[in-house]
């Protein structure tokens, strides 16, 4: 297999930053295109009047997920190259709940912030200020939470594997309840939009 | 200056940006065998500071040991070198888009003092939602999620969760 190429040597390892920049504008642009720069809009997701949010990450994944079975299954890419950050049930589950809250009390995510904050955006500078000063105070505490963080331990685990499913069915059922989410989400914009 | 053509752009229809954004994470993958990430920026960059600021007290702390042994400085850290392209790449589409304007986004029931409170607080808040959660909407949510990651998914659905749980509470900040 010969991607992924920074890691197959196919791209001398020399040329990572590059390409770290390189993906990081593709990023922002398509952010900034889908009007992520807005908390406003981006929190619209929260109160059901502009869906966005949902529409454009999950055609995102599904794009993603597509990519990596088609590739990986052609021979071109080994999957076993791209490590998967660790299952933690408990810490990621009350990550993503205080994470949730977050993103209505700041209107952005961190990577969205940053879109904000470069397309003029005043409280998206002021919030990637709190998110410098929240990383100094999360670090100052960390060896308190750290045990709490590192709790309920599963390891690299997917989906397929934890409930023994066929990767394709587990595929399926992604692409299947993305298409039913977009058509719900349409449906709650018509309800609740446009006032 | 008619406004015609000042006014800036309609955005881009979300399934598009969607499917321009998956195959960004896709070219991050088959390229650098990594996803997209973005909380791991600032993490760095205090890491970097306090060990200008104070280099004996980030020698105890795993926390700064981690993102300091990364890279040397944040300019060569892989994550926070793409934050920077995410600041060039939505500086350019919003450029083009005329959708650069300096202004605070705010709810029309809240003044932009309180506006801007509320962001600094959800920044910090957030900060610790990462960290705790082992990443962030683009590290876990989106890169975890097209890699069928379980705990990713977890995550994920409980970000809207925490999302929709607060945001009766936050009315007035928005609408």
């Amino acid at each position: 297999m010969t991607a992924p190429f920074l890691t197959t040597g196919a791209l001398s390892p020399s040329y990572d930053l590059l390409f770290a920049i390189l993906i990081g504008i593709g990023f922002g642009f398509f952010l900034e295109r889908a009007g992520f720069g807005s908390a406003r809009k981006l929190v619209a997701q929260f109160y059901l009047t502009d869906l966005s949010v949902f529409k454009v990450m999950f055609t995102a994944i599904v794009t993603a997920m597509v990519g990596v079975i088609v590739l990986n299954r052609a021979g071109f890419l080994n999957i076993a190259e791209i490590p998967l950050v660790g299952t933690y049930v408990v810490p990621e589950i009350a990550g993503g709940l205080i994470l949730g809250a977050g993103f209505v009390v700041g209107g952005y995510c961190p990577g969205t912030s940053v879109v904000a904050a470069a397309t003029g955006k005043v409280d998206g500078m002021v919030y990637v200020g709190g998110l410098l000063a929240g990383m100094f105070v999360y670090a100052e505490l960390s060896p308190l939470l750290t045990p709490f963080v590192n709790s309920t331990d599963l390891g690299q685990l997917t989906i397929p594997q934890y409930f023994n499913l066929p990767v394709l069915g587990v595929a399926a059922a992604v692409v299947a309840m993305a298409i039913g989410g977009f058509y719900g989400a349409t449906m709650l914009e018509r309800k609740f939009g446009n006032r | 200056m008619s406004s015609s053509t000042t006014a800036p752009r309609p955005y881009m229809n979300p399934y598009l940006a969607g499917v321009g954004l998956g195959l960004v994470l896709l070219a991050a993958f088959v390229i650098a065998g990594r996803g997209l990430s973005a909380a791991g920026a600032p993490a760095s960059v205090v890491s970097y500071l306090v060990n200008v600021v104070a280099p004996g007290h980030t020698v105890d702390n795993p926390f700064y040991q981690k993102y300091l042994s990364r890279a040397s400085h944040p300019f060569k850290d892989w994550i926070f070198v793409e934050v920077l392209g995410v600041v060039i790449g939505g500086f350019l589409s919003g450029y083009l888009a005329r959708r650069v304007t300096r202004t605070i986004e705010r709810g029309p029931r809240i003044t932009d003092q309180g506006r801007l409170i509320l962001a600094f607080a959800g920044g910090m808040i957030m900060a610790f939602g990462a960290q705790i959660g082992r990443g962030c909407t683009s590290g876990q949510a989106l890169t975890g999620g097209s890699l069928l990651n379980l705990g990713s998914w977890a995550f994920m659905l409980s970000v809207f969760a925490g999302g929709y749980g607060v945001a009766h509470l936050l009315r007035r900040e928005w609408k």
